[in-house]
């Protein structure tokens, strides 16, 4: 057997696939709710209700897509110029960090112009973050998948140091956990009485601007050049290396704005439990949304909608939470198998 | 040669049929191979030469049809009974392992994993009555990686010999040749058929098809067209055979060479890996002029062409560019310079497959007015340019915003070409713009050169094909080991005298003998 490439992919073929591949994926989960004792035919119904079923379910599944936009947003940037940033995990506790400390009393501005300049700063920091591995890369060859990786680990305990130090919260009882921001630096909610900050809005805003980066500015063009084919970019005389620097700060910066985000906007302070792997869960709605922005948002709504519905679908009916993870896992293999069928064709030699 | 007909028939096609998507490779091709035959299967690239051989040797699976070896049909697809039934094949690029000697590359393959112990003198042996037999010099406890090519190709057919091959087929073997290997190739290859092989040569070089083989067989777009016996054709008529219409060598005007627009002054690059960097080239690009390099592929050209590109800049040495060494070096300046690119490997470095015909025309001059202006993208301009490109320089495609990726090697080149020529460029580096291009394409590409030429630009053509330096050259060097021969103007030279150049031989004299 053989793959060959389809050169004009009929509109069935690229929709046809993904459609299977979500089927499967809710067949699979039921199989596996069966086994864990539940009624196989109710556990889609539930994690639909939980996820979408209620305005509460609904705007919990917004909340919870918001930071995992940003970072599928930071992943798609990167990979797109095939910069393989794995280390949106860090960068949004970078951007967390810098909120904490500039949100914390540091500066007392009005909100117009404190979240605006804490934004700021924290896109810079993210940006500082993914920098490091960037140039590493562009100058001695260093393959960033290790860099940013393990940067992760790195930052994570700096954090925890900064938890157990600098930043601990004087009236926290001993836990390790930052001074909450001032209301000034708060995201304010968008609708009053709806619990949805403005951090949403920004997510979106920040999609449709990247969308606009790739398809409109040079940037965009050169970074798409250099990522499907570095060496016929540096022929026609395009700067690889500037582009990367710059693929990296923009991503960074990106994954830095949803711990931004979910300090100012949803938590309040910094905890070490801040990001549940949004860094790593960005990767995949990356991935889903074929590494186009505006698709990203589709697709961590998605992701997000699983995460949020198998929780309640599992207090319903009884099912571990770890359902979604296996969801998540199979809808991502599925979803590239499928992708690879709009593209090629299966030929028996 | 030898009456072949009353031979027995060792190897027949029947009707061999095979469809790629929604091109047809072969279409229904039948041919019967004698014993102590060569036969020649000429076409042009892309008529389905390497296509059928590869079905022949079981590593294609043909639609319908089916293969007769010594009288018994081929399993299909199983390269492995192929080889059994005595067919053996050299490829056009080698299937050696640089890391092992000679020795080891032509038997392994050969004996059960599983089996200890391997009678390493019987091997030897064995290989060294081959060489002999067969005239196929080389050493065997050579490493496969210090071998020069020629080396490589009589380690490949050593490795089929081996096999107990009875029918070799050779796919475009004196490609990578000088014309003094490639002769050395045809005695080893007469010898063969006296010993009662059968060959068959693929190639689309008329005047090697016309030395070697006893039939010529043309394919042309998937279909066996004509079957002839050599000694009743001629190249001219094979030629026009080959495309469906007589050809015609370019016509080349005199012109008095300009001024030197692009002058190397004893340039070295350092090697890299196993590609040679330059050694002390001096150079000069005149107005007006074209300069053939001519040489066997991998001796310094891809440098040469690095360094005329912008890609590197020179380790010791100078360039200069109308008279002054420029501030800085990059494809970036060379663009700006007013320098024509146009790179050796179309398909990967010329272009980018997946973006569309706008995006690749675009490539080295986006940064500019009007296609963009303070890092918007003007697209409607990009347009506009691409389609005046696909108008003036005949690209057939279905429109600008096609991935390049479906468009065949020659119309790939048509936008390439577009996209250099079309700003009125002083300086076009053209290395090897035809290779792979049928012959219609081919004429269009040579005469767009020459035409640049007419307009006084200064023309670097590098290529393997010692017919097209020859026919379009003002001036032609010789590269080998990355050392620059001296200067040799139009019809100084003969075809064999650049040879001994093309293998290294003329270079310890040469200075005796610079003009």
């Amino acid at each position: 057997m053989r793959l060959e490439p389809i050169s004009n992919p009929s509109l069935t073929r690229t929709i046809v696939p993904p459609l299977i591949a979500l089927g499967s994926t809710v067949v699979i989960a039921s199989l596996l709710a069966m086994i864990a004792g539940a009624n196989p035919f109710s556990v889609l119904g539930l994690i639909l209700k939980g996820a979408f079923g209620s305005k509460f379910a609904a705007l919990e599944t917004l909340n919870r897509a918001t930071p995992l936009i940003f970072t599928g947003l930071s992943v798609a940037v990167a990979f797109r110029a095939k910069l393989w940033n794995i280390g949106a995990e860090a960068q949004l506790y970078a951007g967390a960090v810098v909120t904490v400390v500039l949100g914390t009393g540091a500066l007392t501005l009005p909100p117009v112009a404190l979240i605006p300049i804490i934004a700021l700063m924290a896109m810079i920091a993210g940006a500082i973050v993914l920098l490091i591995p960037a140039i590493l890369k562009t100058r001695f060859g260093v393959d960033e998948v290790v860099t940013t990786l393990l940067f992760n680990f790195i930052f994570l305990l700096f954090v925890s140091m900064l938890l157990e130090g600098p930043l601990k919260d004087p009236m926290g009882m001993g836990w390790p956990k930052s001074a909450r921001l001032i209301p000034e630096a708060r995201l304010p909610r968008i609708f009053p009485g709806l619990r949805l900050h403005w951090g949403f809005a920004l997510a979106i805003i920040a999609a449709i601007v990247v969308w606009i980066i790739q398809k409109r500015t040079t940037l965009g063009y050169e970074m798409q050049a250099v990522g499907l084919n570095t060496e016929a970019a540096r022929f026609a005389g395009i700067p690889v290396r500037t582009v990367l620097i710059k693929t990296a700060l923009l991503s960074g910066g990106l994954a830095a704005l949803a711990g931004f985000s979910e300090v100012a906007g949803l938590k309040g302070s910094l905890t070490l439990d801040l990001s549940p792997g949004f860094g790593y869960t960005g990767i995949i709605v990356a991935m889903l949304a074929l590494l186009n922005p505006l698709a990203v948002i589709a697709a961590a709504f998605f992701v997000a909608g699983i995460f949020v519905g198998a929780d309640s679908m599992s207090r319903a009916a009884g099912v571990p939470t770890y359902l979604a993870d296996i969801m998540l896992a199979t809808a991502l293999l599925l979803m590239v198998l499928a992708i690879l069928l709009t593209r090629f064709r299966i030929v028996r030699e | 040669m030898p009456t072949t007909d009353t031979a027995p028939v060792v190897l027949r096609l029947n009707a061999i049929t095979k469809t790629f998507g929604k091109l047809t490779a072969n279409d229904a091709v039948s041919f019967s191979l004698h014993k102590g035959e060569v036969i020649a299967l000429l076409g042009e690239n892309g008529a389905g030469k390497t296509t059928l051989m590869n079905i022949l040797f079981g590593q294609y699976t043909a639609d319908s049809g089916t293969v007769e070896v010594f009288g018994r049909n081929l399993p299909a697809g199983n390269p492995r009974a192929a080889l059994s039934a005595g067919v053996g094949m050299v490829h056009q690029h080698f299937t050696l392992a640089d890391n092992m000697t000679v020795l080891e590359n032509i038997v392994l393959g050969t004996r059960p994993l599983w089996r200890p112990g391997f009678d390493r003198a019987g091997a030897r042996a064995r290989i060294e009555k081959l060489s002999a037999d067969f005239r196929l010099r080389v050493d065997p406890d050579a490493k496969v990686g210090t071998l020069a090519v020629g080396e490589r190709q009589r380690v490949e057919i050593l490795k089929a010999l081996y096999r107990d091959a009875r029918i070799l087929i050779l796919d475009e073997p004196t490609a990578v040749l000088t014309p003094q290997e490639t002769d050395d190739l045809f005695e080893t290859l007469r010898k063969a058929v006296a010993l009662g092989l059968s060959v068959v040569f693929i190639s689309h070089k008329l005047h090697e098809v016309m030395a070697i083989s006893d039939r010529v067989l043309i394919l042309r777009h998937g279909k066996l067209i004509s079957q002839v016996r050599t000694d009743q054709t001629d190249r001219k008529s094979l030629a026009a055979l080959m495309v469906g219409a007589e050809v015609q060598a370019p016509e080349v005007q005199d012109i008095s060479p300009g001024s030197a627009l692009l002058k190397l002054t004893n340039v070295s690059t350092p090697d890299r890996g196993n590609a040679p960097g330059l050694k002390s080239v001096s150079l000069a690009l005149r107005a007006g002029q074209i300069i053939g390099l001519a040489g066997v592929s991998g001796n310094g050209q891809a440098a040469l062409a690095a360094m005329v590109g912008g890609l590197i800049r020179p380790a010791s040495g100078q360039l200069d560019l109308d008279g002054h060494p420029p501030q800085s070096w990059s494809p970036k300046h060379a663009v700006h310079s007013g320098i024509a690119r146009i790179p050796e490997d179309r398909h990967k470095i010329g272009t980018i497959a997946d973006l569309d015909l706008t995006e690749n025309a675009i490539l080295e001059c986006y940064r500019d007015a009007p296609f963009s202006r303070r890092g918007w993208m003007n697209w409607a301009k990009a347009r506009t340019f691409t389609r005046q490109i696909i108008d003036t320089y005949d690209v057939r495609c279905p429109g600008p915003s096609t991935r390049i990726r479906l468009l065949s090697g020659g119309n790939m080149q048509k936008l390439i070409l577009g996209r250099v020529l079309q700003p009125g460029p002083r300086i076009i580096l053209a290395n090897q713009p035809v290779r792979g291009l049928d012959i219609g394409a081919v004429t269009y590409v040579q005469n767009q050169l020459l035409q640049a030429r007419a307009r006084a630009a200064a023309i670097l053509l590098i290529s393997e094909d010692l017919d097209e330096i020859m026919a379009l050259s003002d001036v032609i060097h010789v590269i080998s080991e990355g050392r620059l021969s001296p200067a040799f103007k139009r019809g100084t030279m003969t075809p064999a005298e650049l040879g001994v150049w093309m293998a290294g031989d003329g270079f310890e004299r040469g200075a005796a003998i610079a003009p």
